[in-house]
């Protein structure tokens, strides 16, 4: 019982991080990739590591999955955030078709002009 | 000695960290664990574990609970979303960075809020202002770029929970 579920966590955590996949193709510009992939391959990654955990249980294996979920959960949204913001501040605009940009209208300080472009 | 409180919370986590990850009884695993957590603690207690009292209010952990319910729930949500938009063939995305307002003032409460909306349905937040308490926020399906209606529909439902956790 404990293996198939073991094995629908990881089939449904393999699946949320091809639509990531999927997604880091599909957007048109970083952000909405940043989106796409942070999102899904975050939870389908935290997926396939639960899986783990049930598979193995309270050993030194499963109990390492459990810590590298609370990791993956405190670490990726920080690193799309760096992304994000160091795009922006090097001067990658959003897309054409975008409906606002309220941080580039409120950056005026010499520190965030865009370097380029 | 200076920031006790905080080192001893940061000492804790860590060698707590430390016996998870190495996951031996083992007594020399113990010492080095032991040995490197009390480093740890010494550099870096007035950095991490600000204010070490909220560490041991229970009410925080039963808020702190209902967080975890409700990110869970939240993420999962994220996730179909994007599911849903990626194999679209039409690709249904109205993109753009919006500004919201927020009554969370602490560090901590800055970091946990900017992840939360990180991994929630259609928003990625850009940047945050801590003096004026304002996020920039990309948002893949802009609904309003008025400031108070977008921080009302982004925003509020977590900032009530994450202020009783962490402020």
């Amino acid at each position: 019982m404990t293996d198939l579920l073991s094995l629908i966590f990881i089939v449904v955590g393999i699946t949320f991080d091809l639509f990531g996949s999927i997604g880091l193709i599909r957007m048109p510009d970083i952000y909405n990739r940043l989106q796409a992939s942070t999102k899904c391959v975050t939870l389908g990654t935290c997926g396939i590591l639960f899986g783990v955990f049930l598979k193995f249980g309270f050993t030194a294996a499963g109990v390492k999955a459990l810590v590298c979920i609370i990791f993956l959960l405190l670490t990726a949204p920080v690193a799309a955030h760096a992304l994000a913001r160091g795009a922006h501040r090097s001067g990658v605009r959003p897309c054409k078709g975008s409906a606002c940009d309220k941080y580039a209208e409120d950056d005026t300080s010499a520190a965030t002009k865009p370097l380029k472009g | 000695m200076r920031y006790l409180r905080s080192r001893v919370v940061t000492f804790c986590i860590s060698y707590a960290l430390w016996l998870t990850l190495s996951f031996s009884v083992d007594w020399q695993h113990l010492l080095i664990g032991l040995l490197v957590s009390l480093f740890a603690a010494f550099l870096m207690g007035d950095m991490f574990a600000e204010q070490a009292h909220k560490w041991f209010s229970p009410r925080r952990y039963l808020w702190f609970m209902i967080y975890v319910f409700v990110f869970t729930w939240e993420c999962f949500k994220a996730n179909l979303d994007v599911a849903r938009r990626v194999l679209n063939p039409h690709l249904p995305i109205n993109p753009g960075i919006v500004k919201v307002k927020t009554i969370l003032k602490t560090e901590s409460g800055l970091t946990f809020l900017a992840n939360f909306i990180t991994l929630t349905p259609g928003t990625l937040s850009v940047d945050v202002n801590r003096e004026e308490g304002v996020l920039y926020i990309h948002w893949i399906d802009v609904k309003t770029q008025d400031v108070e209606e977008a921080s009302r529909i982004i925003v509020s439902k977590f900032e009530r929970i994450l202020k009783e956790v962490l402020e």
